[in-house]
Formats: C-alpha cells, structure tokens, sequence
C-alpha cells in the first residue's frame, strides 16, 4: 500500500451460501483515481462495489479505506435512480443532510446537472436521464470523496449517456473525486477511466491503463482490447494489440 | 382526479361539466322515476313509500331531534370503533411489517383469528358485554382492525428494498429508516386499508345496532319495522348509504392530498 491510496483491497472473497461472487481480489486504488469496473453480467463487480460501499461485508479479507473522516466519505449512484416518487427534486436532494446551507446547495448541484428548474417537480415527472442527473447531484450533496458508480446510465439511450459520460467525468476531475464506475459498455469504460480491470471468475483478471487525453482512435483500441479480454478472442487481441 | 378529456379550448369549456353531471344522472332518473310511479299509484306506499314521503318523514324527524340524536350516537360509535380498531391494526401490521420475530409470533394467530366472520362473534359479545355502548365500539373496532392490519403490514413489507437500500448507505437510524422511507412507501398501502375498514365499519354497526341496541340509525330502523313505519326504514337506509358516501369522499381527498405525488405523474411512466 503505497501512501496516496484511497481504496485497498486485500485478499478478499465473497461466497452466497455455496456460490462464490468473489474470489482473491486484489485491488489497489489511489486517491483521485478514476477506475472502470468491466465483464460479463455475474463477474462480481457490483458485489465488489457493495462491499466498498460498506453495504456488505467480504467473507474473508478486507477492505479499507485510507481516511479519517469516514462521514459521508462515499456515495452510491445505482442505474434505478432510487429517487424517492413522494418527495420532490429538492426534498429528495435535502435527503439526509441537517445543515442549514442545504437547499443552497442543493440548488447549486441542480445547476450543475442542468436541472435548475426542476427543484419542485416530482421524480414521476421527469424523464429517465433527468431523474440520473438528479440522483448524481443527491450523490454529490454530501460532499463525498469517493464515488461508486454501479451502471448508473445503463437504462438511457445513446445520446442522453453521452453527455452524462462528459457531465461526470467533468464534476469527478474538478472535485477531484475517487470514482469506481462500473459498467458492461466498454467504450464508455474507455472513454473515461485511467484505467479499466475486467472482472473475469469472480476476479479482477485483467487491467489496462488508458492513455491521458486519448483521441476516438484510442479509444477505440482500448476497447476492443478490453472487449477482448473479457470475451477471450485471440484474434481480437492480437488485431488490436 | 379529473381527467382532462377534451382536445381543444373550446370543446373543454362544454365538456367539463358533463363530466361533473354524469355520476349523478342514474340516482336522479332512478328517484324521478321512484316518484312518479308513486304517484300515478304503480307502486302501492306499503310496498315502498315515494321519496317525497321519506324527505317529509326525515324533516320530521328532524325536527323531533330524534334523527340527529341518532345519528350522533352512530356517528361515535363508528369514529370510537375505528379508532380504536385502526390504531390496534396500524400497530400489528407496524411490529409486525417491522420485526421478523415478530410476524412468526404474531402473524398465524392474527390470520386464524381474521377468517372467523366478525358478526359471527355478535352473539358472544352481547353476552360478554351486555348491549351497551362497549360491545358496539368493541365489533366495529374488530372489523376495521383486520383490513388496516393486513394492508399496513403488506405495505411495510413491499417497500422496494432499493430503497432501503438507499436508506442504508445513507446511514440512517432505524427511527429514520421508518419515517423517511418505510412510512411513506407504504401509505398508499395502508390508506387502501383505511377505506377499506371504512365500508366495514357501516355495514358491521347497522347490523350491530339492528340486532341489539337502544339508540342509532340501526335501531332507528328496526324499531320502525316494528310499527310498520315504511318510510323511516327507508330514510334510514338512505341515510347510510349518504354516510358511506360521503366517509368514501373523506377517505378519497385524504388520500389525493396525501399523496400528490401519485396524480403528477407524466403519461409514459
Ligand atoms: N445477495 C446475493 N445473494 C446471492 N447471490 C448473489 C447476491 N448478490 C450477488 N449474487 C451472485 O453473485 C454473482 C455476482 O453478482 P454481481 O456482483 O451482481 O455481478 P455483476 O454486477 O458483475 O453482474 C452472481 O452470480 C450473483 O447471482
Ligand atoms: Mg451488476
């Protein structure tokens, strides 16, 4: 463990009665750090994020995070918005914080996601990337270091995630957050992270370092070489090598 | 809720109190129809008396303060039983929504004790409590205490555990938990319940107070069939159905000014 760590993550499994979700996972992640979790559906990667999130407890090994203020240190954003339908877009940002500058800042962050306008609006009144752009702002209420992102822009359609990709990555530089994003698309893995590891057998069986300020071609190649992996295509490896 | 069905401005303003009409055209043509027939002699006033006859009966009534007398005293009995019924049931469905050791403990015994009809328990609770005012309350408050019990405790337990979730890695306590999420989840749950004990609580103190009491619209009724007094069994029955109506219009702002955020919803959720 070297000293600007944030995240580290020791020998750990996690078995479901007789299902193993996790086997030996090995995992450093520095503070700042932007980290894409890929692999097939059932490799284990939401539950490595439940168990960062504190949500759950690792069978064996450990999980620490390297911060003394642990209040309000992480945030979970899931792809169900898990807004709550009977509050409104305040309310809901208001959720859970006491101080007395809340509904200001609550107002900022709707700024920021571009949903100004919508503080008294109901969830059943937005549309799907509106309501993913208001649990990202709930997310940032409470000033966390370190956002986990279990495919929270899964459910929207091409051009809505696109912009959503830029409006994230844009907050976790500037905030200089420590982000874990887990998703299956591995272009938008590739487009964001410094780096990816691909979830293979319940491991962490692979990982990549992204190029700084990578172009589409780049892009593109990291994708298909993490694409890859994941499949296990020689062919496909060996092209884009 | 009023739904909006005109498509442009001008065919609104004609429609929109069509739309306020229209409940009310089959009781006014049923009693329209009930009045003529009575008086053109189709129907004989023994059989069934004309409505004007029942109005008259009911200012009488009026006047004489037997109406509003019992009237009042059925009115405290319903609110007294349902209080009491609901809070006991709001509680059980609570603990029981809440705590697994709970549920197992309590919750066979409750389904055993709810599929015996409670009329059925009638004749038991005259003999225990004579006919006074306690074994009243204590029936509509058994009745009104299953349908709260059985919705509040489903609400609870169908809480979208994403939710909960969420709850959770917000490290809220368990007071929190309840008030923040659990509670308002389930609310359109439990007011499902509440309307629900609302029909149980009318249809169990008429036959309460028909069976045995000295005093109520159900009494009203029965002691009117003694004197073949046509007219006040028929006001009384109009005045239950008019009570019923209007604690189902109670229930129903309570429930749309409780739960606004259900009637905002946008067509393509
Ligand atoms: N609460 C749970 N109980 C039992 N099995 C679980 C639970 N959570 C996850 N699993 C199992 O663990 C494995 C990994 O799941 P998950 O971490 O959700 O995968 P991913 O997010 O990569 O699709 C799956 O086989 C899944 O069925
Ligand atoms: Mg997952």
């Amino acid at each position: 463990m070297n000293n600007n760590s944030m995240i580290t993550i020791k020998n750990v499994n996690k078995t479901y009665d007789n299902l193993t979700a996790l086997h030996d996972v090995n995992l450093d992640i520095k503070q700042g750090e932007f980290i894409a979790l890929v692999g097939m559906s059932g490799g284990g990667k939401s539950t490595l994020l439940r168990l960062i999130a504190g949500l759950e407890k690792p069978t064996t090994g450990t999980v620490d995070i390297n911060e003394t203020e642990t209040k309000s240190l992480m945030r979970v954003m899931f792809q169900e918005d898990r807004l709550l339908p009977w509050m409104s877009v305040l309310d809901n940002l208001s959720f859970g914080s006491k101080d007395k500058n809340t509904k200001a800042h609550a107002q900022e962050l709707l700024e920021l996601v571009e949903l100004g306008d919508y503080v008294d609006h109901f969830p059943n009144q937005l549309s799907g990337g509106q309501k993913q752009r208001v649990a990202l702002a709930r997310a940032l209420m409470s000033h966390p270091k370190i956002l986990l992102l279990d495919e929270p822009l899964g459910a929207l359609d091409a051009l809505t995630r696109r912009k959503m990709q830029d409006l994230i990555l844009d907050i976790c530089q500037k905030q200089n957050l420590t982000t874990i994003l887990v998703t299956h698309d591995v272009e938008e893995a590739a487009r964001m992270a410094d780096r990816i590891i691909v979830m293979k057998d319940s491991t962490n069986s692979y990982e990549e370092d992204c190029p700084k300020n990578r172009n589409a071609g780049q892009i593109g190649i990291v994708a298909d070489r993490v694409l890859g992996e994941i499949l296990e295509e020689p062919t496909l490896q060996k092209q884009t090598a | 809720m009023q739904k909006p069905i005109a498509l442009t401005n001008n065919k609104k303003s004609i429609r929109l109190p069509v739309d306020k009409i229209l409940p009310f055209l089959i009781p006014i043509i049923v009693i329209l129809f009930w009045q003529v027939s009575s008086s053109l002699g189709w129907l004989s006033s023994s059989v069934l008396p004309s409505p004007m006859a029942v109005v008259q009966d009911g200012i009488k009534l009026t006047q004489s303060g037997e109406l509003p007398k019992n009237l009042s005293i059925s009115l405290y009995r319903a609110t007294v039983g349902l209080l009491i019924g609901g809070g006991v049931g709001f509680i059980l469905g609570f603990i029981n929504g809440m705590s697994n050791t709970c549920r197992l403990l309590f919750d066979s015994s409750i389904q055993m004790f709810r599929n015996i009809p409670h009329l059925a328990l009638i004749p038991l609770i005259i003999l225990w409590l004579g006919i006074n005012e306690s074994a009243k309350i204590s029936l509509v408050a058994i009745g009104t205490m299953f349908p709260v019990y059985i919705n509040t405790f489903h609400g609870i337990r169908s809480v979208d555990p994403d939710l909960i979730e969420m709850g959770k890695s917000y490290e809220l306590s368990r007071s929190q938990m309840f008030f923040k999420i659990i509670f308002p989840a389930a609310l359109p749950q439990i007011l499902v319940g509440i309307r629900y004990a609302l029909g149980v609580m009318w249809t169990t103190l008429i036959v309460a107070e028909t069976i045995s009491a000295s005093s109520g619209i159900g009494y009203m009724a029965n002691n009117a069939e003694d004197f073949v007094d046509m007219e006040t069994v028929i006001l009384c029955i109009v005045v239950y159905a008019v009570l019923g109506k209007i604690s189902d219009l109670v229930a129903k702002s309570f429930e749309s000014l409780l739960l606004e955020w259900q009637n905002t919803g946008r067509s393509n959720v």
